[in-house]
């Protein structure tokens, strides 16, 4: 089916049925019960997890397929979410223009940023990317966002938003008065109560899990394509290439643009859903998070990165919620002193100190799932079934990583 | 139960408006007519307060006014100020007999992360109000998230101008005093006590509150007769500011305005007295340190340094009054030390919060500004307060304080100098510093 391999259709399928779904699988425990801290299916997580998720898909493109570990696609998803609220503000609030600016404009970007970049490879790749991106960072912070400046194109700390005497000369009278497409504001949801269940069905989600859909759908034809291949080559040997007289930059530059455009689709997606940009989108800490998500997923994987998206974006979003007030009622059974011990050593693993607990987790799987999530779902699925492990673990050598 | 600010008109506007809010098309729990009505027997708040960042000290005293405030409305502990609030619609029964209950976010001053975490309070939780924060940048972000989504946003530690400038929203309201306040109370005592012929140079974090600040001291000091030599921005995440202080000594000022917050003034005021600057002196002159904005966390972050340092401050647990008192009692029972300025305003916005929806009758966002437009109250430790229709931000006196010279404990560390009086520093609504912003009409959000 779409010119897909029998695997690679089902993949697509697997990945449409859990976007279609998400609301019912991210919401398993009942409203109100204890473990409904647990739930994680209200609009602004879910679209989290599918804008993270092209923003790692696209990463992989680059790091997954040739190696190159660029330290700096935040700035890429940054430029996106700019370009996104400027066309709110200039054109108006529906969607559509503000996507498609925010893709091109990353990918000139990307052109830029990579042309450079990447006359070196290896760490000097990486250092690179990370100077250019918080350099970024920098100009949008402080030099492009003085709101005293005649030239304030990023509106610093506090965010480059939409104000009533904006423009918007595409907007018409009756347009809602948020993002939209085509009158369907993306805030706006549909719930559905089924005894004590609640389900939320959101427009913005759903126009997001599309764009993934699509994205995965290009990524998987990518992979497949003999472009894919090149840059796998890239990935394996990029001196023997050079030797046999085949020029690789084009290769690798085409892939360092798609992936930014992949991600300025995150950063459109990012402010169409919330129509504010800041400037620490951009920070190194936001180019690391998508490094981690990929290598936790499984780097080289087609749904590894999704995978690690969502696995981080929960952790940020549940484990960091958990309170000090959320634990007494969790452990008020227990007697008063050991109580508060428990507590006291929790209390560390949870709210502010999620990072702790990710990476820890972080750890075991780089230990001892190399191959990330993916190679942890493969090993379970070997163990589940014996007579196929010859099967299971042809493929596994197959998505796992060259190096 | 004695006595109800209610008007016959007010009574009819409210109920006019919650009627329009219910006659809205809806599609959320389409009885209520406003987005995360309360359904049970209680009502959940969001507090979104920073715990990581330069800021963090402060969100763990506001988390604490709010966990407080909570205790009190809900009727336990000793109530407070409660006691001594001019408006007696709260019985200690929670908000219109709901339970308070309530969920924390992390903003880490970030206005990105703090527009995430209010909106995992408001879409998650259903948290139909949220307080808390101590940046104006993250201020003026979950502002106008509150706005769209159509929930009440009581501003926790916000100096800006542009809070209530313009940034305002119609479902905002701001506590706390401003930049422009400030500078207007502490230009007549910078007179008195340094004269009126100094050059001033600025140091200012980075950001819209570091800016406000300084465009409104740099214009009230200008106006009697100082001289600004110098305004440099600093990051707001700079921790190291020894290479901003060096250029200071040789730019001819003799007085350093530190337009710095929290942590970053903690830092910035210990590399400039390490810096010798406080034994200089210039144009004949004793080198003077001015910090506008000051607390009793950043006096003790900076311990021997702030002696003698002027600044202004909301509020300080050190004032006499019963409502402070009873504040200060409450608060010290219960955490065993006094509270800060950014304690005291999320614990008055919680119970001015609460006391509106009483008055409204209603948790519907518009009945709640409604009541609170135009609100005249004593009795939370600023003295006679107004909130302003006009921009939702409240007046009241302004305390210029200076660091102790001998201070009798680890808490006592400033001293108030001068209370202004509120006629002082109140504004235009529409004055230049503040103009450029529209309130728009309230959202109910559904």
């Amino acid at each position: 089916m779409f010119g897909l391999q029998k695997k690679d259709t089902t993949l697509l399928l697997v990945v449409a049925a859990l976007a279609l779904f998400a609301p019912f699988l991210l919401n398993p425990f009942p409203e109100g019960s204890a473990m409904a801290q647990f739930n994680a299916g209200y609009p602004d997580l879910m679209q989290r997890f599918v804008i993270f998720g092209i923003f790692a898909v696209g990463f992989n493109i680059l790091f997954g397929l040739t190696g190159y570990l660029s330290f700096g696609h935040a700035a890429f998803l940054g430029v996106g979410s700019y370009s996104a609220v400027w066309m709110f503000k200039l054109l108006g609030y529906n969607v559509i223009p503000g996507i498609i600016l925010s893709v091109i404009v990353a990918g000139l970007f990307s052109v830029v940023i990579g042309y450079v970049s990447l006359r070196r490879s290896g760490i000097y790749f990486s250092i690179l990317t990370l100077a250019f991106a918080q350099m970024s960072y920098n100009m949008a912070y402080s030099v492009l966002g003085n709101p005293t400046s005649n030239f304030n194109l990023t509106n610093g700390e506090t965010g480059l938003q939409v104000y009533t005497s904006d423009p918007q000369i595409l907007a018409s009278a009756g347009a809602p008065d948020l993002p939209h497409l085509f009158g369907l504001t993306m805030r706006s949801s549909y719930q559905l109560e089924l005894g004590s269940w609640l389900f939320t069905f959101n427009a913005g989600y759903y126009l997001c899990a599309v764009l993934l859909l699509v994205s995965f759908y290009v990524a998987i034809r990518i992979f497949r394509s003999p472009f894919g291949l090149m840059l796998r080559a890239v990935k394996s040997n990029q001196q023997r290439m050079n030797y046999t007289g085949l020029n690789t930059r084009p290769y690798t530059l085409a892939a360092f643009v798609i992936s930014g455009m992949y991600a300025g689709l995150a950063g459109g997606l990012l402010s169409t859903m919330d129509p504010l940009a800041g400037a620490e989108r951009m920070q190194w800490t936001a180019s690391g998070e998508v490094v981690l998500m990929t290598i936790l997923g499984g780097a080289g994987t087609l749904i590894g990165p999704v995978l690690g998206a969502g696995f981080i974006k929960y952790f940020e979003n549940i484990f960091s919620k958990i309170n000090e007030g959320v634990l007494h009622a969790w452990f008020g059974f227990l007697p008063d002193g050991l109580e508060n011990g428990v507590i006291w050593v929790v209390e560390h693993f949870v709210g502010p100190g999620w990072h702790l607990t990710l990476g820890l987790l972080f750890m075991l799987v780089v230990t001892f799932l190399p191959g990330g999530l993916v190679e942890g779902g493969q090993k379970i699925a070997a163990l589940l079934s014996r007579r196929k492990s010859k099967d299971t673990d042809n493929r596994a050598t197959q998505s796992t990583p060259a190096e | 139960m004695s006595k109800f600010h209610v008007s016959r008109r007010g009574v009819l506007r409210t109920g006019a408006l919650a009627g329009a809010g219910l006659a809205l098309p809806t599609y959320l729990r389409a009885d209520t007519g406003y987005l995360n009505a309360p359904t049970g027997s209680s009502v959940t708040l969001g507090f979104n307060v920073p715990q990581t960042g330069p800021y963090a000290d402060e969100g763990a005293d506001e988390l604490r006014a709010f966990e407080l405030a909570v205790e009190h409305l809900n009727g336990e502990g000793d109530g407070g100020m409660l006691n001594t609030f001019s408006s007696k619609a709260l019985q200690g029964n929670g908000i219109l007999g709901k339970k308070v209950e309530f969920v924390t976010g992390d903003t880490q001053t970030k206005s990105d992360a703090a527009r995430a975490s209010a909106k995992s309070m408001i879409e998650k939780d259903g948290a139909i109000m949220i307080s808390g924060g101590s940046s104006s940048g993250v201020a003026v972000a979950v502002q106008g998230l509150c706005q769209d989504a159509g929930v009440i946003f009581m501003a926790g530690l916000t100096h800006s101008n542009d809070t209530t400038g313009k940034d305002k929203k119609a479902n905002g309201f701001r506590h706390f005093f401003n930049a422009y306040m400030s500078a207007a109370a502490l230009a007549p005592v910078l007179q008195k006590l340094y004269g009126s012929d100094r050059k001033a140079y600025h140091l200012t974090a980075d950001y819209t509150w570091g800016w406000t600040q300084e465009e409104s001291i740099a214009a009230a000091t200008e106006a009697m007769g100082w001289e600004t030599v110098n305004k440099v921005r600093t990051p707001l995440a700079a921790t190291d500011f020894s290479s901003y202080i060096a250029p200071v000594l040789n730019s001819g000022a003799d007085v350093l305005v530190l337009n710095h917050y929290g942590g970053n003034m903690v830092n910035s005021l210990t590399n400039a007295v390490q810096f010798g600057l406080r034994e200089k002196q210039v144009n004949g002159k004793n080198f003077e340190i001015v910090v506008p904005l000051y607390s009793r966390l950043m006096a003790k972050g900076a311990g021997e340094n702030v002696k003698g340092i002027l600044g202004s401050t909301n509020w300080h647990w050190s004032l006499q009054d019963e409502a402070s008192q009873a504040f200060v009692k409450s608060f010290g029972t219960k955490y065993g030390f006094p509270p800060s300025q950014a304690a005291h305003t999320c614990y008055a916005q919680t119970l001015l919060y609460a006391d509106a929806c009483e008055r409204a009758g209603t948790f519907n966002p518009c009945g709640v500004v409604e009541a609170l437009e135009g609100f005249e109250f004593d009795g939370l430790g600023n003295g006679p307060t107004l909130y302003r229709a006009a921009d939702h931000q409240c007046f009241k006196d302004v305390l210029v304080v200076k660091g102790k010279d001998n201070p009798t404990s680890e808490f006592d560390l400033l001293e108030v100098v001068e209370v202004t009086p509120r006629a002082q520093v109140e504004y235009a609504p529409d004055h230049p510093m503040f103009a450029g912003g529209e309130l728009g009409s309230c959202n109910p959000g559904a």
